[in-house]
C-alpha cells in the first residue's frame, strides 16, 4: 500500500463501512486483494548473483539499506523457494543456459527483475561475443532498475515498483491460474554460437537464404 | 612505471645480464627483440622449454608472472606469446620471453613443465587466440565452451554486433544515422553462426567436455579402511550456488566425502573485456577496468594507467603524473585494499557458516569508504577516477549529502577530516574488532588450519599472487619488488605469514589492513602540504596519441599481482590489450590445494583465495 496507511485498514474497501472500532482487527476487502497484500510483502529472491550488480544488491540486503524492511531478505539459494528472480549482472551466453533452467524451476507466480545496464540491455558489454543483449531476450522481465550498477536506493525503489505492479494484478487474468499446463521457456543450446530453441525456424530459413546467396554470387561475378 | 625506481633495487642490469647470458648459451635460438618499444628475446620455439628452463635454474626467473598471445595479422602475420617471468622473492623487473609461430597452423610448445602457472593462461590463448600446445595436458576451451566457432581474439574474428574495427564508431558519430545493432542482425539477439550452419545436422554440445579426465566411472570402490565401501562420484558446485562466490563451477570427484579430483569450470562471466578493449580508444577503456574485479575499481585503474603512462613515456612531451596525483592514487588504493580485505574476510566467514553476520559488519566500514569515492569520484562501486598523467578531479573540500529517509543524518564534512576520522579512528578499531571476534574463534581455528596448504615452493610454481602467495611463505609484493608511484618513499612491511594455509591467509589479510593503515596515516599530512597542486600534468587528451612500442604495467592488487599487457601499433586504439588477473591465475592451485580434503573444506579454500568472478573471466 501507499506510504503512511498500516495493517488491515490499507486493505479496506470503502463501499463496505466497518466501524471504527472494529478496523484494526476487521477488514472487508476482495480476495485479489488481500491476496495479492500478501504475496507482495513476502517476496523471496533467489540468492542469485552474477556480476558487479551483486554485489549492490548484499549491500541492499546489509546494514544500512536493509531490504528486510520491505519484507524482501529471505533470500534463497532454491529457485524452488524463490518467486523473484533478480538478475544482477551481466548474463553471458555461456550463463544464459542455466538462468533459464533455473527461471523454468521456479515455482509460479514468480516475477523477474533485471538490475542494472547489463541484465536490461547488454550494458557496456553488449557488443561482446559472449554477452546476451538483455535478459528479456529469453525470459519476460517484470521491472526494469537501471544504473551500472543501480544503488542499493535504486534497486529497493525497483522492489516497491514491483510491488505495486503485484498489486495491481488480479486473480483472473493472471497467467499462472489458468487451466492447461504452463509452457517452460526452452533452454538455449549451445553450438556454435548460442541457439534459441524458439528461433530454429528462423535460423533455418537465414541458412536457406545465406545458401542462395552463396550459391548465386559467383555467376554475377 | 616512468619513474620506475627499479634502477635502486640493483645496481647492474639484471634483465641485460639474463639476456646475455641466454644468448651466449643458445646462441641459434635467441634474438633479441630490437622492434622500436619492445624489450626482451625472441626465442625459436623449437627451443623454448630449454630457454625457460634455463631462465628458470640458472638465472633464478622462477615465477611466470603473464603469458599471453598476440596476433600481428598484417604487420608480420605470425602469433607471438609473450611470457613474462620474475625473480622471486629476489624482486625486480621482468625478463620477457617470446616465441613466434605462422597463423595457419599455430602450435608451441607447453611451458607447464617448466612453469605449472602456465596451465590456465595456455587454454586460454587456445580458445581466444587458436594456438595449440603440444605437451599440455588439458588443451580445452577455457572460456567459451566447446564448439564455439572460431576464436574471438584473432584480429580476423567479427563478432555478431560488429560495427567497425575501432571506436568512436562512425554510427554513433552525432552527424550519422543512429541504429541499434539488434537491428541490423537477422535474429534480433547478439548471435552469429558460420557459413554453412544448418540447425538439421547440428547436435548440441552438451556437458561432455567438462568431464573429460574427470574419470567418469562410477563404481562402488574399496577404501583405504577394510570394510567400508563408498561411492566415488562427481558433484557439481555452481555456477548457480551459493558457495562459489558468483558464478564459478567446481566439478568435484568425490571418494565419500573426500575430494579426489577438483576441475575449475569457468567462463560464466566472461565478457570479452579484451576483444571490446582492443576497439576502444585508450582512454575508453579505463571505465571497462573498473568492472574487472569490482570490488576494487580504483586500483585496477591504476594498473591499466600505468601500462599506458608508460607507453606514452617512449615518446616525446611526456610528463609523469604530479606528485598530488601520485599521493591521491595511492590513497584510493590503499582504501581499496582495506574494503576488499574486509570483503574478502567477512564472506570467507559466510563460507564457513557464519552467514553474513560477520559480512555485515564488514560491509558497514566499506559503505563510510564508499560514501567518500562517491562524493570524489562520483560512483560508489565503479569510479573510473583515474587518467593518464594523473587523476580526473581533485578531492571535493567537503563531503556532502542530502537525507533520503526522516532519520537520516546530513552529511556536511570537511574532507580531510571525514578522511582522518576514517583512518585514525573507524579502519584501526573495526580491524581490532574483527581480530578479537575471529581470530581465536575455536570454529574458524578448527576449521582454517592445516587446510588447504599451499607450500612456498608451489605458489611460486603455480604463479600464485597476493595474499595466497606472501601467506605461503614468500615476501614478494609488487610495491617492494618492483616499486611503482610513490611507494618508496613511504613506510610500510610486506606482510608475510608462513603456514599457507587457510588461517594463514585470513591473518595475512588482517596484517595487510593494518599495513594499509599506516600507510594512509602517512598520506594524510601529503595531502595537506600538496592541496592547491595540479592533480594532472599535461594535456586532457581525449585520445593521446600513444607511441609504438609494448608495456606491461602491473600492480599489487588486493587479489595479488594485477598486470596489464598493453601493445600500441602508434593507432587510436590498443592492438593488444591483456588483463593478466590475479585472481583467474590464483585458481591455478585450487586443485592441488583442495585434493584430499572434505567436500565442506573447499568452499573455505575457494573463500580463502578470495575470487572475483568478473576478473577471472574478464
Amino acid at each position: 500500500m501507499t506510504n503512511g496507511d498500516s495493517g488491515l485498514k490499507a486493505l479496506h474497501n470503502p463501499d463496505i463501512p466497518v466501524p471504527e472500532e472494529l478496523q484494526s482487527t476487521i477488514a472487508i476487502t476482495s480476495l485479489d486483494r488481500i491476496y495479492n497484500w500478501c504475496r507482495a510483502r513476502s517476496m523471496w529472491p533467489l540468492l542469485f548473483g552474477l556480476a558487479c550488480c551483486a554485489i549492490e544488491m548484499i549491500a541492499a540486503a546489509a546494514s544500512r539499506y536493509d531490504i528486510s524492511r520491505f519484507g524482501m531478505e529471505v533470500m534463497r539459494p532454491s529457485p524452488r523457494q524463490a518467486d523473484l528472480m533478480i538478475v544482477s549482472g551481466t548474463v553471458t551466453k555461456k550463463m544464459v543456459v542455466p538462468i533459464v533452467r533455473i527461471y523454468n524451476q521456479m515455482a509460479e507466480p514468480k516475477y523477474v527483475l533485471a538490475m542494472g545496464a547489463c541484465a536490461s540491455g547488454g550494458g557496456p558489454f553488449k557488443e561482446g561475443y559472449n554477452v546476451v543483449s538483455g535478459i528479456d531476450k529469453y525470459i519476460p522481465v517484470d521491472v526494469y532498475v537501471p544504473g551500472c550498477p543501480p544503488t542499493p536506493q535504486a534497486l529497493i525503489h525497483g522492489f516497491l515498483t514491483l510491488q505495486k505492479k503485484i498489486e495491481s494484478q488480479s486473480l483472473r487474468t493472471v497467467p499462472w491460474y489458468r487451466s492447461g499446463e504452463s509452457t517452460a521457456v526452452p533452454i538455449p543450446l549451445l553450438g556454435p554460437d548460442i541457439i534459441d530453441p524458439r528461433q530454429a525456424d528462423l535460423i533455418r530459413r537465414q541458412a536457406v537464404q545465406a545458401a542462395t546467396q552463396a550459391a548465386t554470387a559467383p555467376s554475377e561475378a | 612505471m616512468a619513474e620506475n625506481p627499479a634502477a635502486e633495487v640493483t645496481t647492474a642490469n639484471p634483465v641485460a645480464e639474463a639476456i646475455a647470458a641466454l644468448k651466449a648459451q643458445f646462441p641459434d635460438a635467441v634474438v633479441e627483440d630490437n622492434r622500436k618499444g619492445y624489450a626482451g628475446i625472441v626465442v625459436d620455439p623449437e627451443k623454448l622449454v630449454e630457454v625457460a628452463t634455463a631462465a628458470r635454474d640458472t638465472l633464478g626467473y622462477n615465477y611466470l608472472s603473464s603469458a599471453t598471445a598476440v596476433d600481428y595479422l598484417g604487420k608480420g602475420d605470425y602469433f607471438e606469446m609473450v611470457y613474462h617471468t620474475y625473480r622471486v622473492p629476489a624482486g625486480g623487473p621482468p625478463l620477457v620471453i617470446k616465441a613466434r609461430t605462422p597463423r595457419d597452423r599455430a602450435t608451441l610448445p607447453s611451458v607447464i613443465s617448466v612453469w605449472p602457472g602456465a596451465d590456465f593462461q595456455e587454454r586460454e590463448a587456445y580458445d581466444l587466440m587458436g594456438i595449440r600446445f603440444e605437451g599440455h595436458p588439458n588443451l580445452k576451451r577455457i572460456l567459451l565452451w566447446e564448439g564455439f566457432d572460431g576464436h574471438p581474439l584473432r584480429k580476423d574474428w567479427k563478432e555478431a554486433y560488429y560495427e567497425q574495427d575501432q571506436k568512436p564508431f562512425d554510427s554513433r558519430w552525432p552527424q550519422g544515422r543512429v541504429y541499434r545493432a539488434e537491428e541490423r542482425n537477422p535474429y534480433g539477439k547478439n548471435v552469429r553462426y558460420p557459413e554453412g550452419f544448418t540447425l538439421d545436422d547440428f547436435t548440441p554440445v552438451g556437458e561432455a567436455p567438462n568431464y573429460d579426465g574427470v574419470d567418469l566411472g562410477i563404481n562402488v570402490q574399496e577404501m583405504a579402511t577394510p570394510g567400508l565401501k563408498t561411492d566415488r562420484l562427481v558433484v557439481n558446485l555452481g555456477p548457480h550456488h551459493p558457495s562459489t562466490h558468483g558464478v564459478f563451477r567446481m566439478v568435484v570427484t568425490l571418494n565419500g566425502e573426500t575430494v579426489e579430483d577438483l576441475q575449475p569450470v569457468m567462463g560464466y562471466l566472461h565478457r570479452n573485456h579484451e576483444k571490446i578493449g582492443e576497439r576502444n580508444t585508450f582512454l575508453q577503456n579505463m571505465p571497462f577496468t573498473d568492472r574487472l574485479d569490482y570490488i576494487t575499481s580504483m586500483s585496477n585503474n591504476l594498473g591499466y594507467a600505468l601500462a599506458v603512462e608508460h607507453l606514452l613515456s617512449l615518446g616525446p612531451r611526456y610528463q609523469p603524473p604530479t606528485y598530488r596525483a601520485e599521493v591521491i592514487r595511492v590513497l584510493m588504493v590503499e582504501l581499496t585494499r582495506v574494503v576488499s580485505h574486509m570483503w574478502a574476510i567477512g564472506f570467507l566467514l559466510n563460507d564457513l557458516g557464519a552467514f553474513y553476520t560477520p559480512a555485515l559488519y564488514a560491509i558497514a566500514e566499506r559503505e563510510l569508504i564508499l560514501d567518500f569515492f562517491e562524493a570524489v569520484a562520483g560512483s560508489r562501486m565503479m569510479c573510473n577516477y583515474m587518467r593518464f598523467g594523473g587523476v580526473f578531479k581533485d578531492l571535493p573540500e567537503r563531503i556532502q549529502g542530502i537525507p533520503l529517509l526522516a532519520n537520516d543524518r546530513v552529511r556536511n564534512e570537511a574532507t580531510l577530516d571525514y578522511l582522518a576520522n576514517i583512518i585514525n579512528e573507524r579502519l584501526p578499531r573495526a580491524i581490532d574488532e574483527l581480530d578479537d571476534y575471529l581470530t581465536h574463534n575455536e570454529i574458524i581455528v578448527t576449521r582454517c588450519q592445516g587446510v588447504g596448504i599451499l607450500p612456498p615452493e608451489m605458489a611460486i610454481a603455480y604463479s600464485a599472487a597476493g595474499p595466497v602467495l606472501r601467506a605461503s611463505g614468500v615476501p614478494y609484493d609488487v610495491r617492494r619488488a618492483e616499486p611503482y608511484s610513490i611507494y618508496p618513499e613511504l613506510d610500510f612491511d610486506v606482510a608475510v605469514r608462513y603456514n599457507g594455509d587457510i588461517y594463514d591467509r585470513y591473518l595475512l589479510r588482517i596484517d595487510e589492513m593494518r599495513q594499509s593503515v599506516r600507510i594512509l596515516k602517512q598520506l594524510l599530512p601529503r595531502l595537506r602540504e600538496t592541496e592547491g597542486q595540479p592533480i594532472i600534468s599535461g594535456s586532457k587528451a581525449y585520445s593521446p596519441r600513444v607511441p609504438e612500442g609494448e608495456a606491461y604495467g602491473r600492480v599489487e592488487n588486493p587479489k595479488g599481482e594485477l598486470g596489464y599487457y598493453v601493445v600500441s601499433d602508434g593507432g587510436q586504439n590498443p592492438w593488444r590489450y591483456h588483463v593478466r588477473s590475479p585472481s583467474y591465475i590464483n585458481l591455478t592451485a585450487l586443485g592441488p590445494m583442495a585434493k584430499g580434503h572434505k567436500v565442506a573444506d573447499i568452499v573455505a579454500i575457494l573463500g580463502s583465495i578470495d575470487i572475483i568472478l568478473g576478473e577471472v573471466d574478464r
